[in-house]
C-alpha cells in the first residue's frame, strides 16, 4: 500500500523546504522527500532577491522597484511582486535572529570571498558586520591553509571597487591545526569546542586565534574571517573573538563546502521538524503513475529506497528538485529534460545553441527549466498544465538566470511559498 | 658583425624546445622565441600517445622504426613524463583480417615487440572492450605528458645558458639580400612577469642562424622573407573523458579512419581524432559532429564511452608537409615524416632552415638531425648527447618509489605530485611552509603551484600545463581562484585579476564542446559559484559607473546584531 499524504514535496533545498513549510501552514499532512544532500552546501547562505536586472542594470539598491518590470515568464512575474514580499516575511519569521536585513527594503552589499561585493537582501547575522555598504574600516584575515581566500588580495580588490572604507588583509596560521588540508568543519569545531591548541595548560583555540590576529587589528572597527567561525556555537565564537579583539567580527561567505549554507539547511530542517513535516532524505523519486481516471493528474510517485520501489501517494505534488546543478533538469547529447515527470523543458534543438562563447555572457543554459503558469503549474509545449496537481518551485522553474541576476534564493522562497500555499489550500478546498 | 645569439629558434613546441636543448648542450648560444606560452601550438594539442610505431607499421615503416627507437629513448631520459600503459590494436568482426596480418608482420619488420591476443585475453586486460572484439595485437604504446616533456626541455636548455622568451611573436624576418640574419619580435600581451621585456615593445634579435620550428605556422614565417613553405595544416579533434575508461592505449586495427584511438592520460582518457585539412592554423571550425563522431565511433570499441562524461574537447593542427609534386589529396595519406628545408639549397637564401612535418614521439630525433645541420652550417663539431642525458626530473627516478608520506601530504596526492615532479620532488615539496591542496581534482599542492609560478610568472595557463591544476573534472571551477591567489603579492591585484579571468575563459572554451549531462551540470555549478557567490560576472571593480554605497543597507538598522561588550554598532 502506498504512503499517503496531502502534499508531497519532492526536493529538499530552499524551495522544497519553503514549499513544505508553506503547505504545512495550511494544516495538511505534508511530506518532503529528497534524493540527497541539497545544493545549499554549495551556496553562500545569502538570500539574494534581485541584484541586477536581466539586462545587467545594477547593483540595485531597491530590488522591489525592479520586479514589476521583469519580463513575462520570469518567476517573479508569475507569482507577482506581493508574493515576493510575503515570501521574505515568511523567511524572516523562520530565520529569526539567524539572519539580518529585514529592517530595510534595500539590498545590502556584502563582501565576497573573491574580493568583490555583491547585492543581497538578507544575510546571516554572522555576516552582518561585514557589509561593504557599511563605512567602518575593516581588517580581513585569511588562513595560510585555506587557499580559497587570500585576504590581502581581497582587500586590494575591494579598494579597487571603491568601497567607502579602508580595508587591509593579513594571512595568518590557524592555531591548532595539525594538517594542511583539514576539512572546513575542523576549523569550525576547534572554535566551537574551544579546544586546547598548545601544550600543558595552553590556551583554547579562540584565545590563540585572537592572540594571533590582535597585533594586526590596529584600529580597524571590524575584522572579517572566512566563514569557519564555529558551527553550533557560531554566535558565541564570534562574540568571544570580538571581545578579545575589541572589534566586531564577521564572516566572509565562502564557496563549497559552505558552512553558512549548511547552517541555513539546518535552520530549515529544524523548522520542518517543528512544523510536523515528515522528512525522508536519501531517497530519489524515480517514476510516477498517472491517475487511472485519466484526468491529467498524478496518482502516485515511486521512490527508490535502497533499491526497493516504494509508492508515495498525495493529493498535491510540488516539484522542487533544482535546476542543472541539483539535477532537477538533466540533459544528454540530444535534449534537455526533466527526469521524473518528463515535463516540457524548452531548449534549442542544437546543443551548440545552449551556450554563448563568453563564459559570463548571456547563457541560454542558465535559464533552462520549466515554464509555469501563475499557479506555478508546469506547462507542456502547447501551454497547457502538464498535470492538474503538480506545481514547481525553485531552480527547476525556467526563464531566469539566477546567477547573473543574483535572484536564486528569492525565487526559491517566492515560488516555494506560493507553490506550497497553493497546494495546501487546494487540499483544504477539496 | 656581432650577433645577439648564435642560433635563434622560432617556436616553443616540442621541436623548438628540443632543438634549443640539443644546441645548448653542445655549447652553442641559443635564443628561443615563442608567440604564446610553451606548447601553445601543436604540442599542447595532441592526445598524449607515445607511439610504439605500431600505428605506422603498415603504411610508413621508416616512421615506425624511428618511433620504437625514440619510444625506448624517452622512457630512459624522460621517465617522469611517460607512463608505459601498453597498447592494443583491436580488431572488430567487420575489420579486415588481411590488415591485421599486415600489421603484425609490419611490427616484426620494424622491431616493434608485438603479440597476438584473443578477444577474451584482450578483455582480460581491458574489461570494457566490446564483447564482440575478435582479437588484438599488443604493442608497447605509452602515454606521455607533452607539457611536462616540452617544459623539461626548455628548463634544461635554460640551465645550459639558453634564453627562452615566451609571449614574443615574430613579426618580421630580418633579411639582407640573400641572407636572413634575425627576427623582429613583439613582446607580448598578457598579465604578469611572464615577459622579460615590456608588453607591446618590439625587439630585433640577430643571429648567425635561424631555425624555423613553427610547425603549422612555418609558412607564415617563411612568407615574411618571401619564402614559400607549403605546409598543409590538418586539424584533429580530441575529446577528454572524466575518468580512465581504459588503462591501455586502444587503437582500432583497420587501415585508416577517424576516431580510432583512446589514450589513457593521467586521470582522464583522451579520444581521438580526425584529420581534415584547413587553410588557416589559427582559425578553423570546431564542430559538434566531430565530437559526436569520436563518441559514436569509439564506443564501437569501448561501449561505455557512449554514456560516459566528457569534460572538454580541443582541436590541434598537424604541420603536415609533403614534397612538391606528390599531389596527395587526403591528409591521412600524407607522410608523418619530417623534412628539413635548407633555404640556402632550396631558395638561395642563407641563414635559415625550416623544419616541417614530423610527430611528437620523434621530436628528439628531429632535433638531433636539425642540430647536426645547424652545427655543420656554423662549423661546430660537437655531437649530440640528448639521447643519453636525462631531462630535469628524470635524473633519479628512484625517488618516485620512495616514501609517499615524505612530504606530509595525503598519500594519493604525494603519489601524484612525485609522479609529476620526478626527481625534483624533494626540491619542490620539501617546505616548512603550510602546503595545502590548491587543486583537489588533480591533487596539486601550493608548493607545486609556487614552483611553476617561479618559472612562469603570472601566467596561469603556463602554471596549468606544468602542474595539471584546473585540468580535472571541475575544469577550474573550484581551483582557478585559489590558483590566482598564489600569484599575490608577487603580482599586483590587477595582474592577478586578469590572469584569473584569462584562465577562467580558457577553461570554459574547451568545455563548450562537452556541455551536456554531468559536465553541463558542472558548468552551471561553476557559473553559479563565480557569478552568484563571488559576483565575478558583474565585478564592481570592472564597472565604469561608481557605486552609490550610501544607497544600500549598511546593517545599522538591525537590532539583532551581536554587540561586543561596551561597543555600540
Amino acid at each position: 500500500m502506498a504512503i499517503e499524504d496531502d502534499v508531497l514535496v519532492i526536493g529538499g533545498g530552499l524551495a522544497g523546504a519553503t514549499a513544505a513549510l508553506a503547505a504545512a501552514d495550511q494544516g495538511g499532512r505534508v511530506r518532503l522527500v529528497s534524493a540527497k544532500q541539497s545544493t545549499l552546501r554549495h551556496a553562500s547562505g545569502l538570500i539574494d532577491v534581485l541584484g541586477y536586472t536581466p539586462s545587467g542594470e545594477g547593483p540595485l539598491s531597491d530590488p522591489f522597484a525592479a520586479i514589476p518590470d521583469l519580463p513575462r515568464g520570469h518567476p517573479y512575474e508569475r507569482v507577482g511582486p506581493d508574493a515576493v514580499h510575503e515570501a521574505l516575511d515568511f523567511f524572516d519569521a523562520i530565520a529569526g535572529d539567524a539572519y539580518a536585513g529585514a529592517g530595510t527594503e534595500s539590498n545590502a552589499l556584502v563582501m565576497t570571498f573573491g574580493g568583490t561585493v555583491k547585492p543581497t537582501a538578507r544575510y546571516p547575522t554572522a555576516t552582518a558586520a561585514g557589509l561593504a555598504s557599511d563605512d567602518r574600516d575593516a581588517l580581513l584575515v585569511g588562513f595560510e591553509t585555506l587557499p580559497d581566500f587570500d585576504a590581502p588580495l581581497s582587500a586590494a580588490h575591494l579598494e579597487s571597487a571603491g568601497v567607502p572604507f579602508a580595508v587591509r588583509g593579513v594571512t595568518v596560521r590557524f592555531p591548532g591545526l595539525a594538517r594542511d588540508d583539514a576539512k572546513l568543519t575542523r576549523y569550525a569545531h576547534l572554535l566551537d569546542r574551544d579546544e586546547r591548541v598548545s601544550a600543558a595548560g595552553g590556551s583554547g583555540a579562540r584565545e590563540a586565534l585572537a592572540a594571533t590576529v590582535e597585533p594586526h587589528v590596529a584600529g580597524a572597527s571590524r575584522v572579517g574571517f572566512p566563514a569557519v567561525l564555529g558551527d553550533e556555537r557560531a554566535d558565541e565564537v564570534r562574540a568571544d573573538l570580538a571581545d578579545r579583539l575589541g572589534a566586531e567580527v564577521f564572516e566572509v561567505p565562502m564557496g563549497p563546502p559552505s558552512l553558512p549554507g549548511v547552517r541555513l539547511e539546518e535552520l530549515l530542517y529544524d523548522a520542518l521538524s517543528d512544523a510536523g513535516v515528515r522528512v525522508t532524505t536519501g531517497v530519489p523519486v524515480v517514476d510516477y503513475e498517472p491517475d487511472a481516471e485519466g484526468a491529467g493528474r498524478i496518482d502516485r510517485v515511486v521512490v527508490d529506497r535502497n533499491g526497493t520501489d516504494v509508492p508515495h501517494r498525495a493529493d498535491q505534488y510540488v516539484l522542487a528538485t533544482g535546476g542543472l546543478v541539483g539535477k532537477g533538469v538533466r540533459s544528454d547529447r540530444e535534449r534537455v529534460f526533466e527526469p521524473i515527470f518528463d515535463c516540457h523543458v524548452p531548449h534549442p534543438a542544437d546543443r551548440y545553441d545552449w551556450f554563448v562563447d563568453d563564459a559570463f555572457g548571456d547563457q541560454p543554459y542558465a535559464k533552462f527549466g520549466l515554464p509555469v503558469d501563475r499557479d506555478l503549474r508546469p506547462l507542456d509545449a502547447t501551454g497547457d498544465p502538464e498535470f492538474a496537481n503538480l506545481r514547481a518551485a525553485g531552480a527547476i522553474v525556467g526563464g531566469y538566470d539566477f546567477a547573473a541576476e543574483k535572484s536564486g534564493a528569492g525565487v526559491s522562497l517566492a515560488t516555494g511559498s506560493v507553490a506550497g500555499r497553493g497546494a495546501g489550500a487546494e487540499v483544504n478546498d477539496r | 658583425m656581432a650577433r645577439d645569439t648564435e642560433v635563434l629558434v622560432l617556436g616553443g613546441g616540442s621541436t623548438g624546445c628540443g632543438i634549443a636543448r640539443d644546441l645548448a648542450m653542445r655549447g652553442l648560444e641559443v635564443t628561443l622565441v615563442e608567440r604564446g606560452t610553451l606548447t601553445d601550438g601543436t604540442t599542447g594539442r595532441m592526445h598524449g600517445l607515445l607511439h610504439s610505431g605500431g600505428r605506422y607499421a603498415v603504411s610508413d615503416q621508416a616512421s615506425a622504426t624511428e618511433c620504437i627507437e625514440e619510444n625506448e629513448i624517452l622512457r630512459e631520459i624522460a621517465g617522469h613524463c611517460v607512463e608505459m600503459t601498453g597498447g592494443l590494436f583491436v580488431q572488430r568482426p567487420e575489420d579486415p583480417d588481411d590488415y591485421f596480418r599486415e600489421k603484425l608482420a609490419g611490427c616484426e619488420a620494424c622491431g616493434i615487440p608485438a603479440r597476438v591476443l584473443s578477444g577474451a585475453q584482450a578483455r582480460e586486460i581491458e574489461p570494457y572492450l566490446a564483447a564482440d572484439v575478435k582479437r588484438a595485437i599488443e604493442v608497447p604504446d605509452g602515454a606521455v605528458d607533452p607539457f611536462r616533456l616540452c617544459v623539461a626541455n626548455a628548463i634544461d636548455a635554460e640551465s645550459h645558458g639558453a634564453r627562452i622568451e615566451t609571449r614574443a611573436e615574430v613579426i618580421d624576418l630580418l633579411r639582407d639580400g640573400d641572407d636572413i640574419y634575425g627576427v623582429e619580435v613583439r613582446h607580448g600581451s598578457g598579465p604578469g612577469t611572464r615577459t622579460s621585456e615590456a608588453t607591446g615593445t618590439t625587439e630585433e634579435i640577430t643571429a648567425e642562424y635561424v631555425v624555423n620550428a613553427t610547425g603549422a605556422w612555418a609558412g607564415r614565417i617563411g612568407a615574411m622573407a618571401d619564402l614559400e613553405i607549403e605546409v598543409r595544416p590538418s586539424k584533429g579533434v580530441m575529446t577528454i573523458m572524466n575518468v580512465r575508461q581504459v588503462d591501455t592505449v586502444i587503437n582500432r586495427c583497420r587501415p585508416k579512419g577517424d576516431a580510432d584511438i583512446v589514450v589513457p592520460h593521467e586521470t582522464t582518457a583522451i579520444l581521438g581524432t580526425t584529420d581534415e585539412e584547413v587553410s588557416d592554423p589559427d582559425d578553423y571550425p570546431e564542430e559538434q559532429w566531430e565530437v559526436d563522431q569520436m563518441i559514436d565511433t569509439l564506443s564501437e570499441l569501448v561501449p561505455i564511452l557512449a554514456e560516459a562524461r566528457t569534460i572538454r574537447s580541443f582541436w590541434g593542427v598537424r604541420p603536415l608537409y609533403e614534397p612538391p609534386g606528390t599531389g596527395t589529396t587526403d591528409p591521412t595519406d600524407i607522410t608523418r615524416d619530417f623534412f628539413l628545408l635548407d633555404h640556402a639549397d632550396r631558395d638561395g637564401v642563407s641563414g635559415m632552415s625550416s623544419i616541417v612535418g614530423g610527430k611528437f614521439t620523434t621530436y628528439r630525433a628531429m632535433a638531433e638531425e636539425i642540430s647536426d645541420h645547424v652545427c655543420e652550417a656554423l662549423g661546430v663539431s660537437t655531437s649530440c648527447t640528448t639521447a643519453d642525458e636525462p631531462l630535469p626530473g628524470s635524473e633519479n627516478l628512484a625517488v618516485l618509489e620512495r616514501g609517499m608520506d615524505d612530504f606530509g601530504l595525503r598519500s594519493p596526492i604525494a603519489r601524484r605530485s612525485t609522479q609529476r615532479l620526478g626527481s625534483r620532488s624533494r626540491e619542490v615539496l620539501e617546505t616548512d611552509e603550510p602546503n595545502p591542496v590548491v587543486c583537489e581534482c588533480e591533487g596539486v599542492t601550493r608548493a607545486e603551484i609556487q614552483d611553476a609560478v617561479s618559472q612562469t610568472g603570472a601566467d596561469l595557463n603556463a602554471v596549468r600545463i606544468r602542474t595539471r591544476a584546473s585540468m580535472g573534472n571541475c575544469q577550474g571551477g573550484f581551483c582557478c581562484g585559489p590558483m590566482a591567489n598564489e600569484l599575490h603579492p608577487t603580482s599586483d591585484e590587477e595582474t592577478v585579476h586578469d590572469a584569473l579571468d584569462e584562465l577562467f575563459q580558457e577553461r570554459w572554451k574547451g568545455q563548450r564542446h562537452a556541455l551536456w549531462g554531468e559536465q553541463l551540470s558542472q558548468a552551471m555549478l561553476t557559473y553559479a559559484l563565480h557569478a552568484t557567490t563571488m559576483n565575478r560576472d558583474r565585478d564592481p571593480a570592472n564597472a565604469t559607473a561608481e557605486i552609490d554605497f550610501g544607497a544600500f543597507d549598511d546593517g545599522r538598522a538591525e537590532s539583532n546584531r551581536i554587540d561586543p561588550a561596551g561597543r555600540t554598532p
